[in-house]
């Protein structure tokens, strides 16, 4: 059984270092587009992978999951914003779940 | 003078605490399905909120419960936070392109802490240089709704019915959704990107050769794999920035 807390630390550790270090370190723009690309694209990737298929077995049902998908796919390109989008697939779910 | 400064200050302070409100609103529920999370992983309620007010990432948080759920080692959960908040470098660079260049080491730290999706989309919406209180507003009201709706997720996620639980796990996809669809609509390439990455990750779930490692490491391997792709065949242009 691992320590908790040093999880924690680790995780704190991190992503302090993450964010601060480039502010603070590198005063130019960085320059080799291939790093510049990858890290443009690097959050919907990550982001894409735990959403799909996570969302489907997080479900109950299956399909609750795929619909829940869908509603908040469109919300979101509606222009629905952070809030209303997890709203709106948690409710699915819930329904769906109850229904199915 | 002083005074002046000291008063535009709070100012602008405050435009940052009144846009933070319904950020630190949707963190509030979002975090709270997170901290249904943090219990499936053993977590208590305070190592649950010192976990978020420390860590303040979504995607991150979620990927780092699940490696303490299956007792991954220290070395993973490093390698998989650095992966999964990956995209903050890119914002910190970012940001730092719009600081007064006067601006002292001291304020870059302390902005550069609270860099999430939300605070730096906020912050840099903003024109000219950016202001350091603004985004110490925005913190000021956003931060902790997201450290304690991770530490009420512990406590009240075996007090709700199962059907409740699950449908506010599926919350924090929802999140995500709301992040990745916008650009994926303005910009093909992301959409793209999107989509193939949906497809790599649900076939790398029928593969074999993924059974055997955790969920942390699946996906910073399908990040980089996918990432480095899509760089070689799509970069940036020039002036396309963040």
């Amino acid at each position: 059984m691992r320590n908790n807390y040093i999880y924690i630390a680790v995780m704190a550790g991190v992503s302090f270092l993450i964010r601060v270090l480039p502010m603070t370190v590198i005063r130019k723009q960085i320059k080799s587009r291939f790093l510049r690309s990858f890290l443009f694209y690097v959050p919907y990737v990550t982001l894409a992978v735990m959403t799909f298929p996570a969302i489907i077995t997080a479900a109950a049902h299956p399909l609750a999951g795929a619909v829940a998908l869908a509603a908040g796919v469109l919300l979101a390109w509606m222009g629905g914003g952070l809030f209303p989008v997890a709203v709106l697939c948690s409710v699915t779910v819930f329904v769906m779940d109850a229904l199915l | 003078m002083q005074d002046r400064t000291h008063s535009e200050h709070g100012h602008v302070f405050a435009q940052g605490a009144r846009d933070g409100i319904p950020i630190g609103l949707g963190y509030f529920a979002v975090a709270f399905s997170l901290g249904i999370s943090a219990k499936a992983a053993g977590l208590d309620p305070f190592q649950a909120f010192t976990a978020s007010l420390l860590t303040i990432a979504s995607a991150g948080e979620y990927a780092a419960f699940t490696l303490i759920a299956a007792g991954a080692s220290y070395l993973e959960m490093a390698a998989v936070i650095f992966i999964t908040n990956c995209r903050y470098i890119l914002m910190s660079c970012a940001m730092s392109q719009r600081l007064d260049p006067e601006t002292s080491t001291l304020h870059r730290i302390g902005m550069g802490t609270f860099i999430t999706d939300e605070i730096f989309g906020a912050s840099i919406s903003r024109e000219g240089y950016l202001n350091p209180q603004y985004t110490y507003g925005l913190a000021s009201t956003s931060v902790l709704p997201w450290a304690f709706g991770t530490m009420f997720g512990v406590i009240a996620g075996n007090i709700l019915p199962a059907s409740v639980v699950t449908a506010l796990s599926v919350s924090i996809f929802g999140m995500f959704i709301a992040i990745i669809v916008p650009p994926a609509r303005k910009d093909p390439v992301v959409l793209f990107t999107v989509l193939a990455s949906f497809l790599l990750s649900w076939l790398s779930g029928q593969v074999s050769l993924f059974s055997s490692v955790s969920e942390g490491t699946r996906i910073m391997i399908l990040t980089v794999i996918i990432a480095s792709a899509v760089a070689l065949l799509f970069p940036v242009k020039e002036e396309q920035d963040a």
